[in-house]
């Protein structure tokens, strides 16, 4: 890429490399997401980028109903990070309808239609 | 809205076209015909309309291309797009400009053709690029995930969900203008298809084709017209986000904001609303609605609708001809709140005619819970 300078494109950069990275507000400290050029807390324009936990929660989830025939049902939800910001996303390897409220989950960076992703699976305990 | 525009436009007339199938019509069509519906109702025609307020589904510059196809050269338009609720917006703006002498007849429409067309939701609308990998279903998924917090916060129950969808129908079967019409229990709500947990296919709103339109004048003619006047004692909005997963608090919406405003402007209060209008697009949204325009405590949602309160004989009329759930949902119902709030205080009202209405209320959700704009209208008597 010519120009990976963008927020977006710092992102998506990480994300290939399986790194996710968290835009973060050098004038108040908090965290945001999506990625984007100023602060959406404080509105300053001053943003460093951090490794994210991978360490979240789930915040609300729904399953959608779809034909076996089409794939079948599959989970999507919010997930809490640590950080404080919230990723939609689905969680992995449970069924769609065991996704809880609540439940601990960790990130990992998974792969659609050859674009990477950021999934989830539920925490080790 | 400020108070100082309290009551300085009115209703003068309302119409609507297309309702169900529309077959053989475009939407453009059916904006027109609910256009021509609401100007006769007035006794205006459409040579007489100078302020165009508008948005469809369709084309990038809907209201020029709605200007065009009725052949009225409007001096002001506005044409901003917030979803469905940009049209309880519009009575704001309306009467701004016509309080500012920007034009003297405004004319608010809508329409689509989306169950003939293709029985979709169409949308010109792009999938949000951090949401769209994970393939949430538009909008579905956003309502189930705000139905889900609201669940486990506050012990909201399936069939506290589902009595809002057997109200609405209630209402429904006495509404001739109404889609669907036949009975629906809560056990049939819930044994529905699952389309996306914990919502049915009943607890989603119709897909319908249908256009509606309101005409509005400055309150200093508003009594020079066939009908009664209807006045707008105070609107006020509030924006939210745009994408769910920006959403802060899954279960509050920013018809907080809206409804304290708009009940500011008016001064009322939730106890002198006689008729409560709601964008029910999900069951889950009369719930919150109520609670964040303060017709219950936040939480108190489930319990408020439960077993009929908000059905006929109740103990608050809400959505009184049918709502999007069982009456009317072409793609974007906000209008449709605001005809039969006007309605009910007129007198004539396709359905359930309640008695002596003087103030109603009016709610518009856009968008994913994004946009919030909440009216409210008086009869005569309440200037
Ligand atoms: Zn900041």
């Amino acid at each position: 890429m010519p120009n990976t300078t963008g927020p977006d494109q710092i992102f998506q950069r990480a994300l290939a490399e399986q790194e996710v990275l968290l835009p973060k507000c050098d004038d108040c400290g908090a965290f945001h997401f999506f990625p984007r050029v100023l602060c959406p807390h404080c509105h300053g324009t001053a943003i460093s980028w951090q490794r994210a936990s991978g360490k979240g929660r789930v915040h609300t989830t729904t399953v959608v109903r779809r034909k076996p025939e089409r794939g079948g049902d599959y989970n999507v939800c919010m997930v809490e990070l640590e950080e404080g910001v919230r990723f939609m996303s689905r969680v992995e390897g449970i069924a769609p309808g065991d996704v809880v409220i609540d439940m601990a989950v960790t990130a990992f960076v998974g792969e659609t239609e050859d674009t990477p992703i950021v999934l989830f699976r539920p925490a080790e305990v | 809205m400020t108070d100082q525009l309290r009551g300085k436009s009115a209703i003068v007339g309302t119409g609507h076209a297309g309702f169900g199938e529309a077959h053989g019509l475009t939407s453009f069509d059916v904006m027109a015909q609910s256009a021509l519906a609401a100007l006769g109702d007035a006794g205006l025609k459409l040579s007489d309309v100078d302020g165009l307020f508008c948005t469809m589904m369709e084309d990038s510059m809907p209201a020029l291309m709605a200007a065009e196809y009725l052949g009225i050269q409007p001096r002001f338009i506005d044409g901003t797009m917030l979803g469905g609720s940009s049209f309880v917006n519009y009575l704001t703006s309306a009467t701004m400009t016509l309080d500012a002498g920007l034009c003297d007849v405004a004319l608010i429409v809508y329409g689509s053709t989306q169950r003939t067309a293709s029985g979709k939701l169409v949308t010109a609308s792009r999938p949000p690029a951090y949401e769209a990998p994970y393939n949430p279903r538009y909008p579905i998924s956003a309502y189930a995930m705000a139905a889900a917090r609201h669940m486990h916060e506050y012990g909201t129950t399936r069939e506290q969900l589902a009595d809002v969808a057997v109200a609405a129908r209630a209402w429904a079967q006495h509404n001739p203008e109404a889609f669907e019409r036949g009975p629906l229990t809560r056990e049939d709500v819930l044994g529905a298809r699952m389309v996306g947990d914990p919502l049915t296919v009943r607890d989603c709103c119709l897909v319908t084709d249908g256009g509606g339109a309101i005409v509005l004048v400055r309150a200093d003619r508003a009594r020079d017209f066939p009908k009664p006047p209807v006045y707008v004692l105070g609107s006020a909005a509030q924006s939210a986000h745009r994408q769910i997963s920006q959403m802060k608090d899954f279960t509050v919406t920013a018809a907080r904001e809206s409804g304290k405003r708009a009940f500011a402007a008016a001064g009322v209060s939730p106890g002198d609303i006689q008729a409560v209008e709601l964008y029910d697009a999900f069951t889950i949204n009369t719930i919150l609605f109520l609670e964040d325009l303060g017709f219950c405590a936040k939480g108190e949602g489930g319990a408020f609708v439960e077993g009929g309160r908000i059905a006929p004989n109740g103990v608050l009329p809400v959505n009184t001809n049918g709502g999007g759930l069982s009456c009317v949902h072409p793609g974007m119902y906000g209008i449709f709140t605001v005809i039969e709030a006007a309605r009910q205080i007129r007198g004539d009202a396709p359905g359930i005619q309640l008695n002596d209405i003087d103030v109603a209320l009016a709610h518009g959700n856009g968008g994913v819970l994004s946009s919030q704009v909440t009216a409210i209208l008086g009869s005569q008597a309440t200037l």
